[in-house]
């Protein structure tokens, strides 16, 4: 903690400041057998430490996401662990659990670490090694972001609760697989221009209405996969970003909502409101408006979730949002470019990792960065949108170029 | 899971029970000991469904982790109670190809699933078809 980094202002309130991204990396994700929890967080690390040419003693405070490496790994005490492998010992560790939102929680932790000025830089990391355990154990760790209790003791599953949420949209609503499988096409024709992806492959509609059943209405092209993967920002107050980078990254705003831990009590199942209240306050503080937004990563853990996410951030009406897939608006070169790097569902998903991932993909378009056919012509602002659960908790982050 | 994981809720999962607020009156399922609306000025009691409703929501279960894979495909309803608060269990005594949002449901008392051979056999309320209408509308049809 430096005093020296406290803004104090006239009246003594401590302000906030500006916060910007000074770099960032991720892992390829995927099943990388020869890769545990230790070596994904060190690679994300030193690649990112790397990158913004700092010393690892420059970093105050590290924040590192992670959902269940007890379940996955028999690995607790993530926090001590990532400071460790990056030599970062004896700075302070956390780390922080929001199921598949652990990530985007990481980030706004660290996001208010610098912005109240008790700390200057930051690492946030994300980490999750998901394939050292049969699926059955990963199923069963992923099903512990619902209500135990109440739905997963009841034969619910993970991808049953969206489907739920699926099969009452289309009823609402006139939604078809066809456009589901949409979605996935998308995902899949983005994932395919970026290298780190864990599926490459592209598909066709055709092929995901096909593909077995997982739960009614939603298929195996309708659900994310089960990946490894770590990432890793570095974020510093504004004014000495410039030191270390050309090109800092600014955080506009990180917000962070909770709703019920079931979908059973939920004011609507095709809402999310936890995503609402998140994007509410985040383009508030931002002062932005929808339409001022280049490119978006949002948290497609199944098809469905991607279509309601469009609409609850705002950017379309409520049973609109998947006409934007008959009408191919969501590819880069659209009207509204969603998940340029494949999504959770073509890109990957190490849950703890992925709200970190999204803020990386940002960095990248933002930076004019990203592949051949999958950047978006001069990206200003992006948002990510991350989600634990069926909708439990939400966090979303509005950057912008420097 | 040890056994008082299980007895814990019994009560509720044998007789569909969740929590009302004498205060305000709302009615909540899952069972909470505090009123959203009300906080400290709520007084929350347990109360009883009658156990009808209508399907809500609904799928079909293909791929279940193994306590409930004997019982794939099963339909997972989301039902809305005569009373409002909604509840998740299986629809039985009915085939996935007959389910459709708006059937009128009831209670029943059954089997969820047994953890192992010798492990506990946990019980519980699931849902079935309201006999007389819901016959009667597929004669109909």
């Amino acid at each position: 903690m430096r005093e020296t980094g406290v803004c104090i202002g006239v009246d003594g309130m401590i302000k906030k400041r500006d916060v910007a991204i000074i770099s960032a990396a991720t892992t390829r994700c995927g099943e990388q057998w020869d890769k545990g929890i230790k070596d994904l967080a060190w690679e994300a690390g030193v690649k990112a430490v790397e990158e913004a040419g700092i010393s690892g003693k420059d970093i105050e405070y590290l924040v590192v996401g992670n959902m269940s490496g007890g379940m996955f790994v028999g690995q607790e005490h993530i926090g001590a662990l990532v400071a460790d492998f990056l030599g970062l010992n004896p700075i302070p560790s956390l780390r922080v659990e929001g199921a598949c939102a652990s990530g985007g929680i990481a980030f706004f932790q660290g996001y208010l670490a610098v912005a109240s000025g008790l700390y200057d830089i930051v690492a946030v990391g994300g980490v999750e090694k998901m394939t050292d355990v049969e699926q059955e154990q990963a199923t069963t760790a992923l099903s512990g972001a619902m209500d135990f209790e109440w739905e997963a003791y009841f034969g619910a599953t993970f991808p049953g609760i969206y489907a739920l949420m699926a099969r009452r949209y289309m009823h609402e609503y006139g939604l078809k697989r066809e456009s589901l499988a949409k979605v996935a096409v998308k995902n899949h024709y983005h994932g395919s221009m970026n290298p780190l992806a864990h599926f490459r492959n592209r598909i066709t509609v055709e092929e995901a209405l096909n593909a077995p059943m997982v739960a009614d209405p939603l298929g195996k092209y309708d659900c994310c996969p089960i990946s490894d993967g770590a990432a890793l920002v570095i974020l510093a107050p504004l004014e000495i970003a410039k030191k270390y980078t050309d090109t800092p990254i600014i955080v506009k705003s990180s917000v962070m909502a909770s709703d019920t831990l079931s979908l059973l009590r939920r004011r609507d199942i095709c809402t999310l409101d936890a995503t609402v209240n998140a994007a509410e306050k985040a383009f508030k503080l931002a002062h932005l408006e929808r339409s001022q937004v280049d490119v978006i990563e949002v948290h497609d853990c199944f098809t469905i979730a991607e279509i309601l996410a469009i609409e609850d951030l705002g950017f379309v009406k409520k049973g609109e949002g998947w006409k934007l897939y008959e009408e191919g608006e969501t590819y880069v070169g659209g009207r509204l470019p969603v998940n340029t790097d494949g999504g959770l569902k073509a890109s990957g998903h190490p849950v703890g990792a992925t709200g970190v991932k999204q803020i990386v993909e940002l960095v990248k378009q933002l930076r004019g960065e990203a592949e051949k056919g999958r950047q978006v012509d001069n990206a200003e602002v992006g948002l990510a949108h991350n989600v634990g659960g069926s909708g439990a908790t939400a966090v979303v982050t509005i950057l912008s170029r420097g | 899971m040890a056994p008082p994981a299980h007895w814990r809720r019994a009560k509720e999962r044998y007789r569909l029970l969740g929590s009302k607020c004498e205060n305000c009156g709302s009615i909540y399922f899952p069972p909470t000991k505090v009123c959203p609306k009300c906080r400290r000025k709520g007084k929350m009691v347990q109360t009883e469904f009658s156990g009808r409703g209508k399907v809500f929501s609904y799928t079909i279960i293909h791929a279940a982790p193994k306590t409930f894979e004997k019982y794939t495909p099963y339909i997972l309803a989301l039902v809305e109670l005569e009373e409002g608060p909604k509840v998740l269990s299986q629809l039985v005594d009915c085939r996935p190809e007959e389910v459709k949002i708006g059937m009128e449901v009831e209670a029943c008392f059954r089997k969820l699933f047994e953890q192992d051979d010798e492990g506990i056999i946990s019980y519980g309320f699931k849902f079935r078809p309201i006999d007389d209408s819901w016959r009667n509308k597929q004669s109909q049809n």
